[in-house]
């Protein structure tokens, strides 16, 4: 069997499992967010919270919720960072106070930007009691920002957009928990470790020593995936054989990672009353993660007729199919774990993973965020398209009026400007261009790519950046805490205006948002916004470095 | 519908518990589970695949080691020399002068074998890569048979022995597992 052959059949079989899953797991998330019953178990977690389950919230006090939630996770995180060397399992990792606070705000904000090494900078019990149980949090997070506008959308003028502990709590039990759980026994049958034993030191039949590390991988590879957080156990992430040992695991450790955020259309078709709204969305995606899905591949596949077979950086059980399917998923959600280094990726390769992340995490996006990215892309395109034709522009009967367009324009306007100021300032600071490993232009695409990642919540990296210092530390946590709650404020105050508005009736006059050319449509304003923001600093990165 | 009408000060006590009691939950309670499903059915991957000679264990099935001297067949380079301790790649692109330099000396290094193969010349992602493609092994056999004083049938043999191909018949590449050729070729030379 040829390579060509392997590869696209590796992708049939995914996309035919995502399209057989995402119906049943759709229907089964919209269930969750509008169910009136709670379980036994979320009634006890209530109670002992002492919030009352019943209750609806503004979009204010939702926000005030989630943001108190958050900053509790932040300090607690970054407490365990700080004192994980008198806590318990510790075998004398550590982290500076610098890296503490970028970890700290990485796992919160569902970036999982790592500037520590797992191996010697994080104990198990910072990995297991501190990290992963953010990797489950800051995903219930976002799926609870995206199933409050979707409640704000379909409301009648009560103002209401849910109950925030409710969204997390069921999230994380009735969602993430399950899942994680029967992904975690796969991972284990495949051969991921969960062991507590101290890394053990062998002799090799050479006479040398070798170090087995160990740790509670299994349970956290799981969530990493599957809540789109992509923080390694290991410093190598996915490439490490105990974190993703063979083919098989590759497979379905990409499943997990795509499979919550293609899921959600389907989701969200249910909660407004009309899969066809669902299909758009979801053909949106699909589009845009199967055309990055083709260029990065192309550009690797291209690469590797040189004698170095485009292998660095790659594992040779994984090859160049898999490690670019691996990369296109990773970039185009907002997971950032990586099989293989994205800064020793072909020009293209690498730049197509940068333009994942620069889209916006859309492709599907992150659990949630990559939901409510995409709708905002849907009511830029109704006010645009309105703006054409000379029609109010109208989305699921609700009025994208000024308050609106400005919400949904703050959205889109604070990534990219947290992008280029931070791309921006650190080239004119001594210690960050420092930092840099390559030279010419792929010097600029590390840097940029590391802001890149920062802001849209991705984590991954050109690994080559020594970003372990103050000024890199501290700016990309920065990005990362605005790039994640600014949006998520004006997802929910968008929330709160459209919630506070009648649900007009569907008239000729209306325009389809359910169409494939509206679907179309979405594609043209993600790229063209995409395009007219960052192509400048594309032609100085990654273009400049392919036309060389 | 009642709104909520928790203030600021009951909201953050809300956050608290409800943080400590999730945090118990899937901090502790779930990875306790996966790890007792992990004892009792996958003990052999759950603990790290690992491979014993005589009790004495020399190995993990998956993660690569570092092997030198013509008498056996070698790992991929490694940007950890295998430690284990640590993982990770070069993270250098291919027309990086260094990176040039790199590939421009493994391939001298490798001009004895009267071949080249891509996983020969480049680091793997995680330094800890257990395989190398078969036609890597290929090319180390002839000087490995004349280390070891057998024939290269014999040798040929051992590769076909830890060669495996993509898992379910498409996914991922065909692979040669090192150290268990190495392993395979120790008991047959200790034999001999």
């Amino acid at each position: 069997m040829s390579e060509w052959v392997s590869g696209v059949l590796t992708i049939a079989c995914l996309v035919a499992v995502l399209a057989a899953v995402h119906v049943p797991l759709g229907d089964y998330m919209a269930k969750v967010f509008t169910s009136e019953k709670d379980l036994a178990i979320e009634r006890v977690f209530y109670r002992a919270a002492g919030v009352d389950p019943k209750s609806q919230q503004r979009w204010t006090r939702y926000a005030v919720s989630l943001l108190t939630f958050s900053g509790i996770g932040i300090v607690v995180l970054w407490l365990l960072c700080v004192f994980q060397g008198r806590l318990p399992l510790d075998r004398g990792a550590a982290m500076d106070w610098h890296t503490s606070i970028n970890t700290a705000v990485s796992f919160v904000t569902n970036t999982n930007w790592q500037s520590y090494s797992g191996e010697s900078g994080a104990s198990a019990l910072l990995q297991t009691t501190g990290l992963a149980v953010q990797n489950f949090l800051s995903a219930a997070v976002g799926l609870a920002v995206a199933v409050a506008l979707v409640r704000g959308l379909v409301a009648r003028k009560t103002g209401l957009v849910g109950n925030f502990w409710v969204d997390v709590v069921r999230a994380t039990i009735r969602i993430l928990l399950p899942l994680s759980v029967i992904a975690a026994i796969v991972l284990l049958a495949g051969g991921v470790v969960q062991d507590l034993s101290a890394p053990m030191v062998i002799d090799t039949i050479t006479g040398s020593h070798q170090t087995i590390e160990s740790g509670l991988v299994a349970s956290q590879e799981a969530i990493k995936e599957l809540g789109t957080n992509g923080g390694g156990y290991f410093n190598a992430n996915s490439a490490h054989p105990f974190e993703n040992p063979n083919g098989f695991t590759n497979l379905f450790e990409i499943f997990l990672l795509l499979v919550i955020p293609f899921s959600l259309p389907r989701t969200y078709g249910r909660l407004v009353g009309d899969k066809r709204q669902g299909y758009a969305v979801l053909g949106f995606m699909a589009f845009l993660w199967t055309t990055m899905l083709i260029v990065i591949t192309w550009a690797e596949q291209a690469a590797s007729h040189a004698a170095t077979g485009a292998m660095e950086g790659k594992e040779v059980r994984f090859g160049v199919w898999a490690s670019a399917l691996f990369a296109n998923s990773t970039t185009s959600t907002s997971t950032g774990a990586v099989n293989s280094w994205h800064e020793s990726y072909s020009p293209i390769g690498g730049g197509g993973a940068l333009v994942n992340m620069l889209l916006g995490e859309i492709s599907p996006g992150g659990v949630g965020s990559g939901l409510y990215g995409a709708l905002i892309v849907a009511i830029l395109a109704v006010f645009i398209a309105g703006l054409m034709v000379g029609r109010t522009p109208e989305i699921h009967g609700k009025q994208v009026g000024r308050k609106e367009i400005t919400y949904s324009a703050l959205y889109s306007v604070t990534t990219p400007a947290l992008v280029l100021l931070g791309t921006a300032s650190a080239l004119m600071v001594r210690s960050a261009k420092g930092a840099i490993l390559a030279t010419g232009p792929h010097g600029l695409s590390e840097i940029l790519y590391a802001y890149a990642s920062a802001a849209n919540n991705n984590g991954s990296a050109f690994g080559g950046l020594s970003a372990d210092q103050p000024f890199l530390n501290l700016t990309l946590a920065v990005c990362m805490l605005l790039g994640r709650f600014l949006p998520t404020i004006a997802v929910l105050a968008l929330a709160g205006s459209f919630a506070a508005q009648h649900r007009r009736p569907t008239t000729d006059g209306t325009m389809p948002t359910h169409t494939p050319l509206f679907a179309g449509l979405m594609v043209g304003v993600a790229l063209l916004v995409t395009g007219l923001t960052f192509l400048p600093v594309l032609a100085l990165g990654p273009l400049a470095e392919a036309l060389r | 519908m009642a709104t909520s009408s928790l203030t600021i000060g009951r909201q953050t006590l809300a956050a608290v518990r409800l943080f400590i009691i999730l945090t118990v939950l899937l901090g502790v309670i779930y990875p306790a589970v996966v790890w007792g499903v992990g004892r009792v059915a996958f003990h052999d991957q759950a603990t790290g695949s690992l491979i014993r000679v005589d009790g004495k264990v020399v190995g993990s099935s998956l993660i690569g080691q570092q092997f030198t001297g013509a008498q056996w067949f070698h790992g991929r380079p490694s940007a950890t020399n295998y430690t284990g301790s640590t993982s990770g790649g070069s993270n250098l692109p291919a027309d990086d002068k260094r990176q040039e330099a790199a590939v421009a000396a493994r391939a001298k290094a490798l001009a004895g074998l009267g071949g080249t193969a891509p996983d020969a010349l480049t680091m793997s992602a995680s330094g800890l890569d257990p395989d190398i493609s078969p036609a890597y092994a290929k090319l180390q056999a002839p000087s490995v048979a004349k280390a070891r004083g057998i024939s290269l049938a014999e040798v040929d043999k051992l590769i076909a022995a830890a060669t495996t191909g993509r898992d379910v018949g498409f996914l991922g590449e065909p692979k040669v597992d090192v150290l268990r050729l190495n392993l395979a070729l120790q008991r047959l030379t200790a034999k001999g």
